[in-house]
């Protein structure tokens, strides 16, 4: 299932926040969006998952999703989005209870979301017992139950510390690495682009336009690789030589706001 | 290579050392389970110890001996139970109906935009209103019986609910409502799973509002038109000079706050145990 966007533009009153953006996510691939505080890459995305209608233009699926997905577009929140009152399995539980599964099979479903996050012996566990890269966890884990074709992720790791942070893109490498799922990841950490993504989608300030689509030049399993580091480090100095005149400008924008 | 090591030992410097000052106490006030029993204590030995020496007049100011034989006596009698009996009667019909008809309103505000626009517009314009203001004209319109009386507590609790039920609605996270849609889940659902919990502590916080409105709201009534009931009791035992006796009322009354309040304590913590 391939997901596009094509020519969207939206505005908040009389400002202008996204302007003629298109795009296209084919299936299993990872595409990230960066660009400058404010570009609107979080309202982009909400729009490409359903959350917000554009001013003008429109968010696209081409071809049927996977037979068993339950939820073809599913996001992972920067701010994890658990419910408090519910446990690490109820808050994974939380989108499966009102689809067709039968209870031994969301059972299963919620068994196997819990081991592949390592949440297993969390599970009786409220979110305010949890630190801040376990709740993403459980926003993963509850993403995997659904059986996503592509994953939203707005900034999942901005809310993390750096060794926690790292310790979850080599969950997501892993986790995105047969391919089965497509993903989004929204981002202004450009290493997070250039690790993850086969394109970076790069907006200009806002309104947000894109400037540039790049590909990374390397297989996801090369980039594993100690070799591999030196370039992906160019990578992502040539990536912030398109958006560094720009950053300064939106920060420029913000302080004088 | 990382250059490691254990450690490190103080080193065996000719200086003296001093530690380093602790500035970080206070600004932490702890609850103490007994300090606030032993000050009620003190506070009533005192006051005992004044009524026995005839430091006050009696009439005046009973003693608390007086207050507790007072109401040894109206229990014995049993029209402590007969003047109880119909306060929280009152009281309970009053807030179930206020109670439910608030969540309602409140639940439609918070969810709906028409009711938003029409809801807070009339909240706003009867709120402030002193609902006991309102019993001649319910009595009017409703007879003489228990009804008017019911009305002015119900009416009472209806506002104050439907405030507290709105504004917890409008402050559970949008980020979860979002979160909810994104899984597609319904409507029903959400409000159920979503919003319902998170305004609850909202809605918690408002009962404790309520109850204490309800008993205010209830001695009013009760002194205005009752034959039965603790704020009848009350206003006749003034009548009469029997202070004792009216400060036993009292008394049963600050006991039946502090009983309600225990109770919405227990469901805060049966159903706010997440927080």
């Amino acid at each position: 299932m391939d997901l596009i966007a094509d020519h969207i533009s939206h505005r908040f009153g009389a400002l202008d926040v996204l302007d003629d953006v298109s795009f296209q996510v084919s299936a299993g691939e990872i595409v990230a969006i960066v660009g400058p505080s404010g570009c609107g890459k979080s309202t982009l995305l909400s729009i490409l998952g359903g959350l917000l209608r554009p001013s003008k233009g429109v968010a696209e699926l081409r071809g049927a999703p996977p037979a068993d997905s339950l939820n073809p577009l599913t996001f992972v929140f920067q701010d994890f989005a658990l419910l408090p009152w519910n446990t690490v399995e109820e808050n994974v539980a939380f989108p499966l209870l009102h689809t067709a599964l039968g209870a031994g099979e969301r059972r299963t479903v919620i068994d196997d979301a819990l081991r592949r996050t390592g949440l297993t012996d969390f599970r009786a566990a409220y979110p305010k017992q949890l630190s801040g890269g376990m709740r993403q966890r459980v926003g993963i884990a509850r993403a995997l139950a659904v059986r996503p074709a592509i994953l939203l992720m707005d900034e999942p790791l901005s809310a993390l510390d750096s060794q926690t942070r790292e310790l979850l893109m080599e969950d997501f490498v892993g986790l995105l690495a047969d391919g089965a799922m497509g993903a989004v990841y929204v981002t202004h950490n450009l290493e997070e682009a250039v690790r993850l993504a086969d394109r970076v989608v790069v907006l200009s300030r806002r309104p947000g336009r894109i400037r540039e689509i790049v590909t990374i030049p390397m297989t996801r399993a090369e980039r594993g690789t100690a070799e591999a580091r030196g370039r992906m480090a160019a990578l992502q100095g040539e990536l912030w030589s398109l958006i560094r005149k720009e950053a300064i400008d939106a920060e420029r924008e913000v302080q004088h706001a | 290579m990382l250059d490691r090591s254990p450690q490190q030992a103080k080193d065996q410097s000719a200086e003296a050392t001093r530690p380093v000052a602790f500035r970080g106490a206070g600004f932490t006030p702890g609850g103490s389970r007994h300090a606030g029993w032993i000050a009620l204590a003190l506070v009533i030995a005192v006051w005992q110890l004044a009524g026995s020496a005839g430091w006050v007049n009696p009439l005046f100011l009973p003693a608390p001996s007086a207050i507790a034989a007072a109401i040894y006596k109206l229990a014995m009698s049993g029209a402590l139970w007969q003047h109880l009996s119909w306060s929280i009667m009152r009281i309970g019909t009053g807030w179930i109906i206020g109670t439910a008809a608030g969540v309602i309103v409140g639940f439609a505000i918070g969810l709906s935009t028409m009711a938003r626009g029409v809801g807070i517009t009339f909240i706003s314009a009867l709120f402030p209103i002193p609902k006991i203001a309102l019993l001649p004209l319910l009595i009017l319109w409703l007879g003489i019986g228990e009804e008017p009386k019911i009305a002015t507590i119900a009416l009472g609790v209806f506002f104050s609910t439907a405030i507290s039920v709105y504004s917890g609605v409008d402050a559970v996270p949008r980020n979860l409502i979002r979160m909810a849609q994104s899984f597609n889940v319904p409507f029903h659902a959400i409000v159920r799973r979503v919003i319902w919990p998170g305004a609850l502590p909202s809605i918690l916080a408002g009962f404790r509002i309520t109850a204490s409105v309800a008993l205010l709201l209830v001695v009013s009534a009760e002194m205005i038109g009752a034959q039965y009931g603790i704020g009848a009791f009350v206003l006749q035992a003034g009548n009469l000079m029997q202070t004792d006796q009216l400060l036993a009322g009292v008394v049963i009354l600050s006991l039946f706050g502090l009983v309600v309040g225990k109770l919405i304590n227990l469901l805060e913590v049966r159903l706010l145990h997440w927080r």
